[in-house]
């Protein structure tokens, strides 16, 4: 693929600081993300997968600057979103935006469904109310929620609605790229295809880009152009789709991938990974994930691996490649 | 298969009756479950799986809850109405659960330890050896590592993963024949959830246990059951040995279920989906539950709620096309 790079992120790192004590003396660092190195494409899906604490919901944070970068370069359209002002940060959020996973807790439980969606128009300075709701009813339709919805409180709806609700507050200023933060994790199988379906099809049909965070190495097997796989803060793996289901090369990919339940017959001999994924306040030495790793070689507890492209396209930090 | 039926449910009804009308959760669910067998429960939220589990032992709030129908018959005996005393000496000791939710499910003031040994006080079930002893003993089967030291360890102090080995740890304290597992896997990652589903599998052949393993995905019925029930809007739809359930469903809800699930071993265009959304068990639709969403609707599903139909010996559906009598008319 050799469209527009909508999306660079350069060694970025946030961390958080940990005190403790009466008088708080800081302790260390939580290294949430550690480094991560990224491209998106236009209309391109990136699926970023990772264990719960691997940093990923925090990448996708940061990249807003819904969360403050510590270090490291986040360009969009060549724009650099850590140098921007309050006021054209608002204006970049219009073209970035993000869906959370928790749709109870992402809409405001006071305000119409109407309202919220029209609140994202209003914070984009939409003055013309005639406007503003012709635009909100051409959102609602175009996420399969019915007109009449406009007047109804959020409690009122089941998940899947409120998911697409979500959706519809995301689309509002037609953004080039939407993080999808587990979209679909808080919900039931069969309304999970139907987001899934949905966000395919707006992304069809508007040439929408989407960096796709999830747990679910199948979601985004669906979903994805390509995949990235994060452990403790940094990425580990980075390849496209049909590469890297195919033949992962990390041991952790390897790992995850063996991991998950199928429901076809049972593949080869499955990789059962020792223990949990360790605290990200002490991360283990050299490559992080020697401690768990079923392929270690004597120099992994030493030295941290260098993240290099083996292949074109696809990265790897790992001492065997 | 000629193992001894352990566990019989009959045509179970769980209502709970709430100032705004009665919640239908359970709404006629029967199953049996044998010895050394796991029997999965599947479905989606709200319908009715873990209601099912709480009702066997009889762990439901009640008021407002309440069995007005049906009968759990564990060797002969009616669990829904023997004494209290007697339903308390099977609780943890015949029949064990495991709950999803680790984290609230375990006392945050009391250590590990103490959490499973009260257990195996209580049913003094620790003639060999102390309390302590046999503690350890789970904990290792488990594979927590450092037993002796975890055991001194408060809930907050574990991860997720380990938190959750401990609480079946628990629930195998005083070696129950049956263990129900509530979505026991659900919170965890998926390299811990492997770990999980393993020690499962080897328990269940180790120790000839029955489990009913309750959870929405479908991929880990394969792993660990050898029949699954599927569980829509208070009742079972379909029940069958787990690889007819997944080569061949009979019920459209259980076809709709598997399709719109991907999968990590196929490649699909475009997932296929279920339309509509899972019904309100306090207004649960006439005749068939599932007619609003089912692609092969009739009119006589509207009004009249199909029985559980044979289709292949094993296998056993509640759906109107599989009835000869119906179909012929047409």
């Amino acid at each position: 693929m050799h469209s527009q790079q909508i999306l660079e992120i350069k060694d970025l790192k946030k961390y958080y600081r940990v005190t403790s004590g009466l008088i708080p003396r800081p302790v260390g660092d939580v290294k949430a993300v550690d480094g991560v190195s990224l491209t998106i494409a236009e209309k391109e899906v990136l699926g970023l997968v990772g264990e719960s604490g691997c940093g990923k919901t925090t990448l996708g944070k940061t990249i807003l600057r819904l969360e403050e970068p510590t270090s490291g370069e986040i360009l969009f359209n060549g724009m650099d979103v850590v140098k921007l002002n309050k006021k054209d940060l608002r204006k970049l959020r219009g073209k970035l935006q993000i869906v959370f996973q928790d749709p109870d807790s992402s809409l405001d439980p006071r305000m119409t469904v109407g309202g919220s969606i029209e609140e994202a128009l209003v914070v984009q300075g939409i003055k013309n109310a005639g406007e503003r709701s012709e635009r909100v009813a051409a959102l609602m339709e175009k996420v399969g929620l019915e007109a009449g919805f406009y007047e109804r409180y959020p409690h009122e709806f089941s998940g899947g609605q409120k998911q697409r609700i979500g959706i519809a507050r995301a689309l509002a200023m037609d953004p080039e790229l939407i993080i999808a933060d587990e979209p679909v994790s808080a919900l039931d199988v069969s309304v999970q295809a139907q987001i899934l379906n949905l966000m395919m099809d707006i992304k069809d049909r508007d040439g929408l880009a989407y960096l796709f965070v999830s747990h679910d190495l199948s979601i985004v097997k669906y979903i994805s152009d390509r995949v990235a796989v994060m452990y403790l803060g940094r990425i580990v793996e980075m390849a496209d789709k049909h590469e890297f289901f195919k033949k992962p090369l990390h041991p952790y990919s390897e790992a995850l991938l063996s991991a998950i339940a199928s429901l076809r017959p049972a593949n080869k001999d499955r990789i059962l990974l020792k223990g949990d994924v360790p605290s990200p306040l002490k991360p283990p030495s050299g490559c992080h994930f020697h401690p768990r790793c079923h392929r270690r070689i004597a120099i992994c507890p030493e030295v941290d691996p260098e993240y290099r492209e083996v292949a074109p396209g696809h990265f790897v930090a790992c001492h065997l490649y | 298969m000629s193992a001894k039926t352990l566990l019989e449910v009959k045509d179970l009804k769980t209502w709970f009756y709430t100032r705004r009308g009665i919640v239908k959760a359970v709404n006629g669910v029967s199953f049996t479950l044998d010895e050394g067998e796991c029997l999965c429960l599947v479905g989606e939220s709200g319908c009715g799986k873990s209601v099912t589990a709480l009702s066997i032992l009889r762990l439901f709030d009640s008021p407002p809850g309440k069995i007005v129908e049906g009968k759990v018959l564990y060797e002969g005996l009616d669990l829904t109405t023997c004494p209290i005393p007697q339903l308390r000496n099977i609780r943890g000791k015949d029949i064990a659960m495991v709950f999803q939710n680790a984290q609230s499910a375990l006392n945050p003031v009391f250590t590990i330890g103490d959490q499973i040994e009260e257990q195996i006080n209580t049913h003094r079930m620790h003639h060999n050896g102390t309390a302590r002893e046999k503690a350890v003993a789970l904990l290792e089967e488990m594979k927590i590592p450092e037993a002796v030291g975890a055991l001194k360890m408060y809930p907050h102090q574990m991860s997720g993963g380990m938190k959750q080995r401990a609480m079946i740890a628990m629930g195998l304290s005083c070696d129950p024949r049956i263990l129900i597992a509530d979505e026991p896997t659900t919170a965890v990652d998926v390299t811990i959830r492997a770990q999980i589903i393993y020690i499962l599998q080897e328990l269940k052949a180790r120790r000839n246990m029955s489990i009913i393993f309750i959870t929405h995905d479908l991929s880990l019925v394969r792993e660990i059951g050898d029949r699954a029930a599927v569980v829509y809007a208070g009742k079972v739809v379909e029940i069958a040995p787990v690889e007819h359930i997944l080569r061949k469903p009979a019920h459209p809800y259980t076809i709709g279920l598997i399709s719109c699930l991907p999968d990590i071993s196929t490649e699909v265009k475009r997932l296929p989906s279920i339309p509509g959304n899972t019904p309100n068990p306090m207004d649960i639709p006439s005749g068939c539950p599932f007619h609003p969403r089912c692609p092969s609707v009739m009119d006589i599903c509207h009004t009249v709620e199909p029985e559980m139909l044979n289709i292949s010996g094993v296998q056993t559906a509640a759906c109107h096309l599989y009835d000869a009598d119906i179909m012929g008319k047409r």
